[in-house]
């Protein structure tokens, strides 16, 4: 089975979208109490949600076409946008070895990318 | 900060340390997180394009509601486990996540791994676990002691 790029190109873009739920999931997180008023009036909780949903809609369109064994690890892209946001949203301190983790990232990336190029 | 209590009680459970339950809780979880993926695959129909559609399919196609029940199961134990706060220890096992994935697809997808592929889902899984030694501050490594 062919995996097209646009098959790539959702499932990147969905974990893109994703990160952001991420720091929304953590922002609303931070701001819970013991109390259910806390957690069911957090708008910041309930739109990572639902921005946690809308990249699963780009995954699953994604994954319509190609190798699952491919696409999957592109979501770990989206880790690498999350960290970028954890340091500007959050002031999380961005260490070498989250760079270091990063160019791992994206070097594994590419190998699977480039396993699956077509044979001239 | 209040230690959470833990949720389920028991004499041998006892003796499993707060941390490695942790531990625990997330393999499984990255094992339930990986048959979802595969059910959401198996789920997704390429003639089915915009949102709507979709939307309505995941609530009318077993594979693909089976996928995204099983992935909010795995949200919730990935909050119980990450209430202690040690991300830094837990990302080298939430980066296994690829591994099954990738084994997963080979025996129900039918999909064949080359070698280069499998080369760079290691190296994925081995930057992913990165990330956790790149969350160790002064802070999280007094933490984990």
């Amino acid at each position: 089975m062919e995996t097209p790029v646009s098959s790539m190109v959702w499932v990147v873009s969905g974990s893109f979208i994703g990160s952001f739920g991420s720091v929304l999931l953590k922002a609303g997180a931070i701001r819970l109490e013991r109390n259910w008023a806390s957690l069911l009036l957090n708008w910041r909780l309930a739109l990572g949600i639902v921005t946690y949903l809308l990249s699963s809609l780009f995954f699953v369109r994604g994954v319509a076409n190609g190798e699952l064994s491919l696409l999957y690890p592109l979501v770990a892209v989206g880790y690498v946008w999350t960290m970028f946001w954890a340091r500007i949203f959050f002031g999380e301190p961005l260490t070498r070895m989250k760079f270091l983790a990063l160019f791992v990232i994206l070097a594994g990336v590419a190998m699977i990318g480039a396993g699956t190029m077509p044979k001239r | 900060m209040t230690t959470p209590r833990p949720l389920v009680s028991h004499p041998i459970l006892d003796r499993i340390s707060e941390r490695q339950r942790s531990l625990i809780l997330v393999s499984l979880a990255t094992i339930l997180g990986a048959i979802a993926q595969i059910l959401m695959k198996k789920g997704a129909d390429p003639s089915i394009q915009g949102m709507i559609p979709t939307i309505i399919r995941i609530f009318t196609n077993l594979y693909l509601f089976s996928g995204y029940a099983l992935y909010g199961v795995f949200a919730v134990l990935m909050v119980l486990a990450l209430r202690k706060g040690q991300l830094s220890l837990l990302y080298p096992v939430i980066a296994l996540t690829f591994v099954w994935v990738a084994i997963l697809s080979v025996f129900f997808l039918h999909e064949t791994l080359s070698p280069m592929r499998i080369a760079g889902i290691a190296t994925v899984v081995f930057g992913v676990g990165l990330i956790g030694f790149g969350d160790k501050t002064p802070a999280t490594k007094a933490e984990d002691q």
